[in-house]
């Protein structure tokens, strides 16, 4: 119910909302749980394990219990706190974890048999037999326990990242986080402030308190007026810093949209990495409950959450107010609830010695021993000096204290140190490099020294980075002493419950101690304590006590609670952001692409380019057959396809024949100006690293290609030889792969082709077979080259990029009026393996040149990259699986890349193994499957026969092992 | 993780690709004995505490030798592989 | 004989406004990369300068005069764009690259932030100015980014790439025009 004139809400505007289809109205400025205790709901959900009622215990990001569904459809976001979405027009909000209501959950029968659901339940009883677990324990413990569930629909939100830099990260905008970054800005640092909240100003909206002799929200309300008037400061609400990593870089993550309507173009979040040379942490603190029998009952909250619902949104959760805590912060929400006229029933001080008055009954040295009320708490039982009252009661405020927000200094592996007189955690100095922490974050917990703490951590920061400290008029506030004597736990009938998101109470905390998971790091893997999405916010120091006084040591010697990033979860969407779709990865287009998608091509994906596959004519129904006849084309007249896509580097200076021979197994330095040479690199351990060909194009300057896959990998690798390696050469190295588009023209045509296509006709003396020239390409300056991976008579020819398309589709007009056209990647393949040219298919990583039998090739004349070890006895054994072509010759023609090979006489085994095909295709040129492969002394086997067995597909066939150039042997089409 | 790039200043981790250690910069004769060979492409120390190791810095093409420490993360210093051996 | 027509990288793809942030292609006609060799930085740079007015750039620096320019380019290579390249045989490994490049210009008051969702780098003002450049990433691609002027930046990524920058522009742009409604 709403509490006439309190809050900081604007009630002169209502915003309908829905809650499980019920119609609803808020107001500007509530937050979906401060508008559900307006319309007097109080039971918002299911518990985890047990289904248990539960309600609202907390007033922000820490909240375990009122977890939500908002949205339908697509759109469903599972598991959001009602205690941070802001409400706005239209929002729709569902309960979860309930089956087929809320009110009636037919899986509360859970806690009934509570008793048998303990901590370790499922690791003592789910063991056997070990074929249930998957099929019968797993989908039952999985629909009985949960959370949300997702849309289970692609996810159509735009989701942000982004990249900030400052000077110095102020994290938390309560009184220190304001006061540390209104000094830091003015002296003239770099400032990011950023909070959690729509609104900054932390405690100070929750609280009655004056600061400067007016309302703390109102003096925080100018701090920030001040603040977002300055060049040098930004502010980001609703911002959560999730996480402190290496060389002050901090993840936060920004909820952009989640306070309105979907809107076009505009991101649900904005996931940001900070980089900043300081930051002060000024998180806060957080109210710890109080573990006494059924404290979980839906009406239940923390004594801070009360009082901010009352003073920041103006509403209560009931009409009798009682108050139980430990500590004299607790008598504040009794003494701002009396003020603004709601009842109070009690106000229950654990301390006999506690100095309080006001208007409401008082006990002191009392303690809450019982609660009831089925779906939501009516009354509670306390205990005086073992006198037992019974207090009408629909809201309960409990505070065991608070906890020092120290998550984020924890994200370095630093452990916080217990602090006898807050009976808590305190960050030690330089957990995390570059960051202070000031405020209550610190175990500072008054308004007026949460102010000087915020000054004077950024005065240091300030000084540190060269700039002068700033003079502060400290603001008047509050000064008052923070004083509490311990209570973890109240004896009594009934669970007394810690965690709970995850369900844990006091009873299995002490049953993992009984059962010697004595340490913090075993107790909480046993009984999950702290391990649910809100990392035990509220509950781990408890857990922590409870633990320590189970095993009779102290709490600083039973260990110290640690957290991990994210401080409050994140969306894998927001940290993937700009990931789906196209924003996967780049794509790599040719200058040919609109005209081979124009033909129909479909394009494959090679690396990141996108590369046709083939070219389908009208009548062509299968791919078969428009490769075969792409095939036939290039070896009868003349095919083109566009080679761009291979990695060109240029090579340039008085050391590159020096260079290249260092980083070729074969020699360069020989080659003449003009001519073209085959290349074969090694990787320093002698296996093949890659191939390709490289033209001499002046004394001093070559052009090396790459095959596509490696083409960044070989770049790399260059430039680490040139720096690294061979820092003394004198060479310059730089990709050109982009600079030039270039086309195989391949078939027995292809020179009467170019012929009709160059400034000059060629002929076999100007530009014989491996040759390479500067020459004019229908008045462009370009390169031709006279190579060929399809065995036959072949140039490449490249142009400018800027004329790739257009040369493309000169090629191809040219091409068809000599009866050829255009071929794709399954064509290529066929040629080269009819050819036996390998490709990354043979070159795994795994072979050597003598595998691939280009041993000979490997020049002993001189040291180059992998020479020494090439040479090793392991990699030159006879007996090394060794490039062979297979033909099948048995009853089945099929042929498969992958299979493994047998003799015919063996069990298909790994035992008996005898090497595996790496490519295979059909050959409509010699009108066989053919294959490449591996074979254990494969070279001495030629004419033999081998088994062929494919486990995965179920395919079997004999082959004959063959040389591996099937066609043309003797190469009289490369030179003709 | 960031890292210095003697040429482009401090730049964030993702524009560097990891490549070992920085022994890889004492290439040993060819006519080294395997064992030696072995040892310089194979074997390395997995220290707690400082490393030296070779990153890449992917948009400027530099091999870059950085100094750091594998227990607390800092990053202590980076030089240019070319001008890195001893 | 048939002549070849010239395409430049983002053709079709631009310019268009979002927001109050403009994407242009910037059209290099001529372009070398150029790289001294061993002890010739200081006599390529005044080749340069006699020929086209700018040295050989800085580390991390941006020349420019009249339509010439000189971007630091990497490690021991800069990106000259001008008419015409003075002969530097002996001296630097010159290489055509007016071909291999997509440069686009970024205008507007939304232009910092547009990329400050790509680009991992400290852009503010104070710490990038006009004539900085930098090798870096914009998204997923290596890339080249200048400062032109307090709200002009220009990015150049590898030309098969075009339309990925264009396509990565427009959603950060987007993204950022949406913020502002």
């Amino acid at each position: 119910m709403r509490v006439a004139g309190k809050g900081l809400i604007d009630r002169s505007r209502s915003v309908p909302f829905e809650f499980d289809g019920e119609r609803m109205t808020g107001h500007v400025g509530d937050t979906l749980a401060s508008a559900l205790l307006a319309n007097d709901v109080r039971l918002i959900g299911r518990s985890f394990k047990y289904h248990r009622p539960r309600g609202i215990l907390t007033a922000g990001s820490e909240e375990p219990n009122a977890l939500v569904t908002i949205g339908n459809g697509a759109a469903t976001d599972p598991n959001v706190r009602a205690t941070t979405q802001e409400l706005f027009e239209g929002l729709t909000a569902r309960s979860q974890n309930r089956w087929p209501s809320l009110r009636f959950d037919l899986l509360s029968v859970n806690d009934l048999v509570s008793p048998f659901l303990g901590a370790g339940f499922y690791y003592k009883t789910f063991m056997w037999p070990r074929s249930f677990w998957e099929k019968v324990y797993e989908p039952f413990i999985r629909h009985a326990a949960g959370l949300g569930a997702l849309s289970e629909e692609s996810n159509a939100d735009h989701y942000e990242k982004a990249f900030a830099f400052c000077d110095v990260l102020v994290i938390g905008a309560g009184p220190a986080g304001l006061m540390a970054a209104l000094t830091a800005a003015r002296a003239g640092l770099d400032v990011i402030l950023a909070d959690e909240d729509s609104q900054m100003g932390g405690r100070l909206l929750a609280e009655t308190h004056q600061v400067n002799g007016m309302a703390g929200a109102d003096w925080a309300a100018q701090v920030v007026a001040e603040l977002a008037g300055m060049d040098n400061v930004r502010l980001m609400t609703r911002t959560t810093v999730t996480g402190a990593f290496d060389q002050g870089t901090f993840g936060a993550l920004e909820r952009v949209s989640h306070h309105r309507a979907r809107a076009d173009g505009l991101p649900r979040e904005c996931f940001w990495r900070i980089v900043a040379q300081r930051s002060i942490l000024c998180a806060g603190a957080l109210e710890r409950p109080i573990a006494f029998p059924n404290n979980d009952r839906p009406g239940i909250m923390t004594a801070g959450a009360v009082r901010a619902y009352l003073n920041r949104w103006g509403v209560v959760g009931g009409k009798e107010v009682a108050i139980f805590g430990n500590n004299n912060d607790a008598h504040q929400t009794a003494r701002d609830l009396t003020a603004a006229g709601v009842k109070v029933t009690a106000l229950i001080d654990s301390r006999a010695d506690a100095d309080v008055s006001g208007d409401f009954p008082v006990y002191t040295g009392a303690q809450v021993v019982q609660t009831a009320g089925r779906l939501g708490l009516d009354s509670v039982t306390i205990d005086q000096n073992g006198k037992r009252t019974k207090i009408r009661a629909d809201v309960l405020g409990m505070s065991g204290g608070w906890n020092p927000t120290v998550h984020m200094t924890c994200h370095m592996n630093g452990r916080p140190v217990w602090n006898e007189a807050i009976q808590s955690f305190v960050p030690r100095p330089d957990m995390i490099p570059g960051m202070t922490v000031a405020g209550a974050a610190n175990g500072t917990f008054s308004t007026h020294g949460c102010l000087s703490a915020g000054a004077e951590a950024a005065n240091a920061v300030a000084q540190d980075l060269g700039k002068k400290a700033q003079k502060i008029d400290l603001p008047q506030a509050e000064d008052a002493p923070y004083r509490l004597t311990p209570l973890w736990a109240v004896e009594g009938k009934g669970r007394k419950w810690l965690d709970f998101q995850n369900d844990v109470h006091v009873k299995d905390v002490r049953l993992a101690a009984q059962e010697n998971f004595r340490s913090v790091e075993h107790m909480k893997r046993y009984t999950t304590q702290g391990m649910a999405t809100d990392q035990g916010k509220n509950s781990n120091v408890s857990a922590l006590a409870v633990l320590a006084d189970a095993t009779g040591r102290g709490i600083p010697e039973t260990g110290t609670t640690t957290f991990r990033p994210p401080y409050s979860p994140v969306a894998i969407a927001a940290m993937g952001a700009g990931g789906q779709a196209a924003g996967f990865a780049p794509q790599r287009f040719t200058t040919s692409h609109d005209a081979s998608t124009e033909r129909g091509a479909p394009m494959i994906e090679a690396g990141l380019w996108y590369r046709p596959s083939y070219f389908p004519r009208a009548g062509e129904t299968h791919w078969r057959q428009s490769c075969d006849r792409e095939v036939n084309m290039v070896r009868e007249a003349v095919g083109i396809c566009d080679v761009s896509t291979l990695g060109k580097i240029d090579i340039q200076g008085p050391d590159a024949a020096e260079f290249l021979d260092f980083v070729y197994a074969n020699t360069f330095g020989t080659l003449k100006v003009g001519k073209v040479r085959y290349g074969l690199m090694l990787r320093e351990d002698g296996h093949v690293m890659d191939d390709g060909t490289t033209a001499r194009l002046g004394e001093n300057h070559y052009v090396m290609t790459t095959t596509t896959a490696a083409a960044g990998l070989v770049m790399s690798h260059l430039d680490f030889v040139a720096q690294a390696l061979r820092p003394d050469l004198d060479v310059q190295i730089v990709s050109v792969t982009e600079q030039w588009a270039q086309f195989a023209v391949a078939g027995p045509k292809s020179r009467d082709l170019l012929n009709g296509v160059l400034d000059a006709a060629i002929d076999d003396d100007t530009m014989p077979y491996m040759g390479c020239a500067a020459v004019g390409v229908s008045g462009v300056e370009g390169r031709l080259f006279r190579i060929s991976f399809s065995g036959e008579h072949a140039y490449e020819v490249a142009v400018p990029s800027r004329y790739g398309e257009s040369l493309y589709r000169l090629l191809l007009a040219q091409a068809e009026m000599l009866g050829g056209g255009p071929y794709g990647m399954e064509a290529l393949n066929v040629l080269r393996i009819e050819k036996g040219f390998i490709t990354h298919a043979e070159i795994h990583g795994r072979t050597t040149a003598f595998d691939i039998g280009m041993d000979r090739m490997v020049s002993q004349k001189k040291d180059c990259i992998g020479n020494a070890l090439s040479r090793r006895p392991g990699l030159i054994d006879e007996d090394r699986e060794q490039l062979v072509g297979l033909k099948p010759n048995g009853a089945s023609k099929q042929l498969t890349a992958g299979a493994h090979l047998f003799n015919p006489g063996d069990k298909a085994e790994r035992v008996n193994d005898q090497g595996y095909v790496t490519s295979v295709c059909y050959s409509p040129t010699l009108g066989t499957m053919l294959g490449l492969g591996f074979l254990k002394g494969g070279r001495a086997r030629i004419g033999q026969t081998v088994r062929l067995v494919d486990h995965l597909r179920g395919v079997e066939t004999l082959c004959e092992v063959c040389d591996p150039v099937f066609f043309d042997p003797e190469g009289g089409r490369l030179r003709g | 993780m960031r890292i210095t790039c003697p040429h482009c200043g401090t730049r964030d981790g993702r524009e560097f690709t990891y490549q070992g250690a920085a022994e890889i910069l004492n290439r040993p004769d060819r006519d080294a004995d395997l064992a030696v060979w072995a040892d310089y492409l194979h074997n390395r120390d997995n220290p707690a505490g400082d490393t030296r190791d070779m990153w890449y810095h992917n948009p400027c093409g530099a091999w870059v030798v950085v100094d750091r420490n594998t227990v607390t993360h800092a990053v202590q210093g980076s030089t240019l592989a070319s001008e890195a051996r001893t | 004989m048939a002549k070849l027509i010239a395409k430049t990288p983002c053709e079709g793809l631009l310019p268009k406004t979002i927001g109050t942030v403009e994407l242009s292609e910037v059209v290099i006609d001529r372009a070398w990369s150029v790289a001294p060799f061993k002890g010739q930085e200081a006599a390529v740079s005044e080749a340069l300068t006699k020929a086209l007015g700018v040295g050989y750039p800085a580390a991390n620096r941006a020349l420019s005069k009249g339509g010439a320019r000189a971007i630091w380019a990497g490690a021991g290579r800069a990106l000259v764009i001008g008419a015409e390249m003075p002969d530097l045989s002996g001296l630097a490994a010159v290489t055509d690259q007016g071909d291999g490049i997509a440069a686009v210009r970024i205008d507007g008051a939304g232009a910092e932030a547009v990329l400050a969702r790509l680009v991992p780098l400290d852009l503010r003002a104070g710490s990038f100015k006009r004539g900085h450049t930098a090798r870096s990433f914009v998204n997923h691609m290596t890339a080249s980014v200048t400062r032109l002027g307090p709200t002009s930046f220009e990015v150049m990524v590898m030309r098969s790439m075009a339309r990925t920058l264009v396509h990565d522009l427009t959603e950060a742009a987007t993204g950022v025009a949406a913020r502002a409604v």
